[in-house]
């Protein structure tokens, strides 16, 4: 007779949050176009940030050349892209 | 330029500049309404790639939202056709909605001619213009430099002329 079989069991790795786990982001780049006090307008128009911190991440965008604008559930970061996209940012989404 | 008067966001326009502006926001809406060309570099800055390293994720969503965004950048383009004189001088009013929806259409617009003209981080504008016109003071890159700049002190002055966001 057979030994029964019996599914090798796998550690999990538990240091890491699985990528299915972790939210999504909404990324705005950088490019030669837009006004740096357009984009500003922009995310105090779309997300109701403030001037401070729509300026922060205006200049996050400008000098890093990229900046994670929101953080959510991926329909939600679907949704602030196509917005974005209808401004003429160049936003796109991915995973945090 | 625009300035905050009772209100509004009030410009004047000389013949010329409306002449510029009924031309450029024709050309958006003739952009998007011909069959867009999703190869063409104008298409693809005004339609992003929501994933850029999942191409079929991308265009599912495109088939899902692009027909919308199509129409919302058309009719933003349009709200400058109605608010402009149809020809000749005259002072154009808009109220908050309209000033947005000027806005994205100007945003559109240099976009649109910002990637014609491959404007970059570092285009020193003024220079270019200033060998443009060395060239050929009649190209028509010198007038399509002209309008980009143009646009650019036109959106600034509506992004002024708008009441702080509280």
């Amino acid at each position: 007779m057979a030994l029964p079989q019996v599914a090798p069991v796998e550690t999990p790795e538990i240091e890491e949050v699985p990528a299915e786990d972790r939210p999504w982001v909404t990324i705005v780049w950088d490019d030669p176009v837009n006004l740096m006090s357009y984009v500003t307008w922009v995310f105090q128009k779309l997300f109701g940030y403030n001037k401070d911190k729509a300026e922060k991440l205006m200049m996050d965008v400008h000098t890093k050349g990229k900046a994670v604008v929101s953080i959510g559930a991926r329909e939600r970061m679907e949704m602030d892209a196509n917005q974005l996209h209808g401004y003429g940012l160049w936003a796109t989404v991915d995973r945090a | 330029m625009f300035r905050r008067s009772g209100g509004q966001c009030v410009a004047t326009f000389a013949h010329d500049e409306v002449r510029v502006l009924r031309k450029v926001a024709a050309e958006v809406v003739g952009l998007l309404t011909d069959g867009m060309d999703h190869t063409d570099p104008v298409v693809s800055r005004l339609f992003p790639d929501i994933y850029p390293d999942r191409p079929d994720d991308s265009s599912e969503f495109r088939l899902y939202t692009e027909g919308d965004l199509k129409t919302a950048k058309i009719d933003q383009a349009g709200a400058i056709l109605a608010a402009l004189p149809d020809e000749g001088e005259g002072e154009v009013r808009l109220d908050g909605e309209a000033a947005e929806a000027w806005l994205r259409a100007i945003n559109d617009a240099r976009l649109a001619m910002g990637t014609r003209l491959d404007i970059q981080a570092d285009t020193d504008l003024a220079e270019e213009l200033d060998d443009a016109v060395l060239e050929d003071p009649g190209s028509s890159r010198v007038f399509q430099l002209s309008v980009y700049a143009y646009l650019g002190y036109l959106q600034e002055s509506l992004l002024n002329a708008l009441p702080e966001i509280k």
